[in-house]
């Protein structure tokens, strides 16, 4: 533990050489944890979740987004592309993403705001002070940061140093986690966490595979061990009509929650249609498109009061 | 609320504000009759009190438990025409207005015509203020670069400590008496003034009295006119009340509320002060009486509520008497400035909540009456579970209670000298200023427009409106190297305007010391009597000067895009800012977008947006805290609009943080609207770093939606919020928590709605960050929730 200011100064400065890729801060995030959070979104993301409303965080670099509907065709980003990778046709600009380095250059340039490269590389020390700038309402609310994504054990170096460095700095640290990625990081990241909330999107192996790209096994068992660690954890599960909300699949997870020890709460996530638009602005189109259906609130009553009934952890209704 | 508090809460909302003559017509009757040399001016403003006390009209509203209006009947709005005398055409604009609209009878315009223009036009203080006033000031004045609180009222601002619970106007005359034999004794140089002042408050306080039997024989009277033996007796007991107090300290629960009703109507009947009057901490000064009786067994807390929702109804029944002009808009709400406050310290700086305090925050959150203003004083030792119980009224989504910091308040009082115990027992009047309850007249006595004033420094001392120099010459910013150079030529254009207000704020003070002095308020505020000197001239322990400052969001987003874009990375020249200034952007919208898109703006915890705030801040303190007033007290500053912001947004043209001409400035200071992206964390850092101590006020708005206050953790998240301000020592915050129908509006008109925060499904998000459909959604599910 440091004893000093100028300790902390220098374990920062050690701790300053990763980089992380992160696509979004939010501040006063009340959902991500206990008290008034600062949630930070790391890109890269190991599922593809045909449901994913955050679509941006998958790829590990940064991405250009284009809002077609706001550009106004007028060539001010054909004109600065060094790589020529846009060309504008019938009144909109289209950008050849293959050729795209996602300098920025054109987001710049772009009058109508119709333009944004998401993600950006940060160093440690420079989220620290974003993150320290709100120290006061963490220690007032029992607060602190929450690594969200994306999925931050894409980047579990980085997302281990961060959290070195908040516990070094008495801050709270969470991390929320699809779980998918080798024990041995999970680990690593248990060692400066205290806080998991653990997503998990179906108990169904195969339809886990064919809904996210991947298998549940390492998932499933990360957590397994994880719970015989004696982290804490939040079960998060975000509830998709038609794709994990029959009784079986809820069923399935109650009776998984019942067999951990160290389970404190399941926060059911109701689907919501957030992420259609932002595929269309990365250039790759939702496989759900506007077909899917909003979760209903009977749907996600009724799928509180199925695990209710089998766990004995509190069952919430949104984070 | 039962039947009875329905029926009066009800017959509140459907009355319509209306204009009364009677009050103009019993004054100018007086006036007419009276030798002006028989009698100093406190005796004759003592006599024209009691005869209006002695004539007007007395109404008792069918089911009342606390009596007596201002005027004739709820809403029935009395006008002033000593301080205002209203115009044929002003009378005409009342009712059509489309803001704050009164009736006006004809008959309110004959009497108008006859009797009250032709003796008061020439004679009302609006008239002696602007002859008084320079060609300079007047210049300044309509270019909106001020406005001035004296035109129109009177000053007033004062809030009652607990003395009236605990002495009658007898006893009041009494210390009235002994206060006379002193200053006699004393051979005090000023005696004969003294010792009118003092003749003219014991008037008052017979003629107070005698009010108060007035709607005791009424009562009498309308208890042998009905046959309902329930009523009978509700009106007996109105007329023993009416009786005794405000002859006498009052026995009960029931007299302390018709003790400060009476003395409120009095304030408000002899001036039209500007703000009305204010009970001050109720729940400490009603305690005693509430303990006692409901011990006794004598009230039950169901009583205790329904007496006081009939006293909060009083309130409502009051609008502001009508304004015009500049006044009218810099305050335009029929809200006449009463907040009643609950909560804060006791005189041992404990904790001061009581069981009354969460009475009270019941009566709030039932009466939803927005012109009876309330606020909780919110104190480190007061517990969560009453910030907790606030926020759940607050949640309901009308705006009241405001909270306030009762710490910084007291550090604010101790820095400008008042002792620690008239500090602890002080707190916000009439929306946020601070006012040492009983002791202080904190004048508040116009708002300066910081924007216009950056905007005449762009100029060289020129408004570019009109053309017409009104500051001096600071040198043309094309030729600035800085911002600091910048910020010279505004600070020495800021000090001239300072001084030119405060210089015209001397002779406006001596006018209202010698001609309009307020012997009825004086009795009820220290230390007048002891001192033998009026409310209006230095009488009040504390007889400070205010001078608003308004816009200091738009200020200081206009000086940091300019120190980024024009000086620290020079995207383009102060021509070409200027060029885009004066043509409202048309033809410069790159740059309009640079400004509005690409510059630092207060209110994101942005280190260079919110230093430029300390310095804009710190220019203004210097440039008036400390300076003496004509009464013995000292001018300090105040960072509030009312909806002033409104008006001085009409009179600026386009300005550097990208906002273009005549859109509304930034409020107190809060962020310009839409300015903060970064969540209400960041707002508070930002707001946070104003020193709340150096002012006597200042006030943020934040804006949540229901569904983020949803459950117990919203909530407490929110109550945390409040306690990181505080500990920062924020002065004070409100929340609007918006519905549906502003959602809509931030559909239509994103750009304004840029803060708006919503919940969306395990987390909270912006609005504008969402896609349309999901936009709908929400709009869907909130109306769903709230139906």
């Amino acid at each position: 533990m440091p004893s000093s200011i100028s300790d902390l100064a220098a374990g920062a400065s050690q701790a300053d050489h990763p980089q992380g890729v992160l696509f979004d801060i939010k501040r006063f995030a009340l959902h991500d944890g206990p008290g008034i959070r600062t949630t930070l979104f790391l890109k890269g993301c190991p599922l593809s979740c045909v449901w994913c409303h955050n679509p941006e965080s998958q790829n590990r670099e940064p991405d250009l987004m284009f809002w077609q509907d706001r550009c106004i065709g007028c060539r001010a980003c054909v004109m600065v592309c060094r790589e020529r990778a846009i060309v504008v046709s019938d009144g909109l600009a289209r950008t050849d993403r293959g050729r795209c380095t996602g300098c920025g250059r054109c987001v710049e340039a772009c009058p109508a705001d119709a333009r944004r490269i998401v993600g950006r590389r940060w160093s440690i020390q420079s989220l620290l002070q974003e993150i320290e700038s709100d120290v006061l309402f963490y220690d007032q609310s029992g607060g602190g940061i929450t690594l969200s994504g994306g999925e931050p054990l894409a980047q579990t170096a980085f997302a281990v140093a961060l959290l070195t460095a908040c516990r070094e700095r008495r801050i709270h640290t969470a991390v929320d986690t699809c779980g998918h990625a080798p024990w041995t990081d999970v680990e690593a990241l248990a060692a400066v966490t205290d806080l998991f909330l653990y997503d998990i999107k179906l108990i169904d192996a195969a339809r886990h595979r064919e809904l996210t790209g991947a298998s549940n096994a390492q998932i499933l068992n990360n957590l397994g061990r994880l719970d015989d660690t004696g982290g804490r954890i939040w079960i998060r599960y975000p509830l998709i009509p038609g794709l994990n909300d029959r009784a079986d699949d809820l069923i399935a997870l109650g009776d998984l929650v019942a067999r951990l020890r160290h389970v404190e709460a399941i926060h059911i996530l109701p689907y919501h249609r957030g992420g259609l638009k932002k595929h269309e602005r990365l250039g790759c189109p939702s496989t759900l498109q506007n077909k899917q259906e909003a979760h209903s609130v009977a749907a996600a009553d009724h799928g509180r009061e199925i695990l209710r009934g089998i766990v004995k952890v509190p069952v919430r209704i949104g984070g | 609320m039962n039947a009875r508090i329905e029926r009066l809460r009800g017959e509140c909302l459907a009355a319509l504000p209306s204009v009364s003559g009677e009050r103009a017509r019993l004054l100018t009757a007086f006036y007419k009759s009276l030798d002006p040399k028989a009698h100093p001016v406190p005796v004759q403003r003592a006599l024209a009190f009691r005869y209006l006390a002695e004539h007007q009209s007395i109404h008792i509203g069918d089911g009342e438990l606390i009596v007596g209006e201002r005027g004739p009947h709820p809403k029935a709005t009395p006008t002033y025409p000593e301080l205002c005398c209203h115009t044929l055409d002003d009378l005409d604009v009342l009712p059509t207005r489309g803001k704050t609209p009164f009736r006006v009878d004809e008959a309110v315009h004959t009497l108008y015509a006859d009797e009250v223009i032709p003796y008061w036009r020439d004679r009302s203080m609006r008239t002696h203020v602007f002859a008084a006033m320079s060609s300079e000031w007047k210049a300044a004045f309509d270019a909106g670069v001020f406005t001035e609180f004296m035109e129109q009222r009177s000053p007033g601002h004062a809030v009652l400590d607990d003395k009236i619970y605990r002495l009658g106007f007898d006893d009041v005359k009494t210390w009235i008496s002994a206060s006379a034999a002193r200053i006699s004794a004393s051979g005090d140089p000023k005696e004969a003034d003294k010792l009118a002042e003092l003749e003219a408050m014991s008037i008052c306080c017979d003629a107070i009295v005698c009010f108060a039997e007035r709607h005791a024989r009424h009562a009498r009277e309308l208890s042998k006119g009905t046959h309902d033996p329930i009523r009978q007796a509700e009106l007996a007991q109105i007329a023993e009340i009416c009786e005794w107090v405000p002859r006498r300290a009052p026995r009960t629960f029931r007299e302390a509320l018709q003790m400060y009703w009476f003395v409120h109507l009095g304030v408000v009947i002899e001036l039209n002060e500007w703000d009305s009057l204010n009970p001050g901490r109720i729940d400490q000064h009603l305690y005693p009486f509430y303990r006692r009786e409901v011990d006794l067994g004598q009230l039950t807390p169901e009583r205790a509520k329904e007496l006081l929702e009939c006293f909060w109804i009083k309130f409502s029944n009051q609008p502001a008497p009508p304004k015009v002009g500049v006044t009218e808009e810099q305050s335009a709400t029929y809200n006449d400035f009463t907040l009643i406050n609950t909560g804060g310290v006791d005189r041992n700086g404990g904790d001061g909540v009581n069981e009354l305090s969460y009475l009270i925050l019941d009566v709030i959150e039932e009466m939803r009456l927005p012109y009876t203003g309330s606020c909780i004083q919110l104190s480190k030792v007061n517990p969560d579970r009453f910030l907790l119980r606030t926020l759940e009224v607050v949640r309901r989504g009308f705006g009241q209670p405001s909270i306030f910091n009762t710490d910084a308040i007291c550090l604010e009082f101790l820095r400008a000298g008042k002792s620690l115990e008239d500090a602890r027992a002080g707190g916000p009047s009439g929306c946020v200023t601070v006012s040492a309850f009983g002791k202080e007249s904190c004048v508040l006595t116009g708002y300066m427009n910081w924007p216009k004033i950056l905007e005449i420094t762009l100029h060289d001392g020129i408004d570019p409106r009109t053309g017409r120099r009104l500051g001096p010459a600071t040198g043309d910013p094309r030729s600035f190297h800085s911002l600091d150079q910048l910020f010279d030529a505004y600070q020495t254009q800021l000090k001239h305007f300072v001084d030119l207000k405060i210089h015209g704020n001397h002779r406006i003070e001596r006018l209202f010391a010698e001609n309009m002095p307020a012997p009825f308020l004086s009795t009820v505020i220290e230390d007048c009597i002891d001192r033998g000197e009026d409310y209006n001239d230095g009488g009040p322990r504390y007889p400070t000067t205010y001078l608003q400052g308004v816009g200091l969001g738009t200020t200081t987003d206009a000086l940091a895009a300019i120190g980024e874009h024009v000086f620290a990375h020079q995207d383009f020249t102060m021509t070409e800012l200027l060029d885009a200034l004066d043509a409202d952007f048309e033809g410069f919208e790159p740059l309009q977008r640079k400004l509005l898109r690409h510059s630092p703006k207060f209110g994101n915890g942005d280190e260079n947006a919110d230093a430029i705030a300390q310095r804009l801040f710190d220019i203004y303190f210097f440039a008036i805290d400390g300076r003496p007033n004509t009464k013995g007290g000292r001018y300090r500053i105040n960072l509030l609009p009312t909806t002033v912001h409104v008006f001085f947004g009409e009179m600026v043209g386009a300005t550097a943080d990208g906002r273009r001409a005549c859109v509304p400035l930034s409020d107190g200071i809060s962020p310009v609207q839409g300015a903060d992206t970064l969540g209400p964390t960041a707002v508070i850092r930002s707001a946070g770093k104003i020193d709340h101590v150096r002012t006597g006020g200042t006030l943020l708005n934040q804006r949540f939606l229901p569904d983020v206050l949803r459950d117990e953790s919203g909530l407490r998240k929110l109550a945390d919020l409040v306690r990181t301000y505080f500990r920062l020592d924020g002065h004070h915050i409100q929340f609007n928590v918006v519905d549906s129908a502003t959602l809509r509006e931030a559909q239509q008109d994103p750009e304004s709605h840029r803060d708006l925060i919503v919940r969306v499904a395990g987390y909270s998000d912006y609005f504008n960050n969402l896609d349309r459909p999901l936009q709908d959604e929400i709009i869907a599910r909130t109306a769903h929730e709230s139906a």
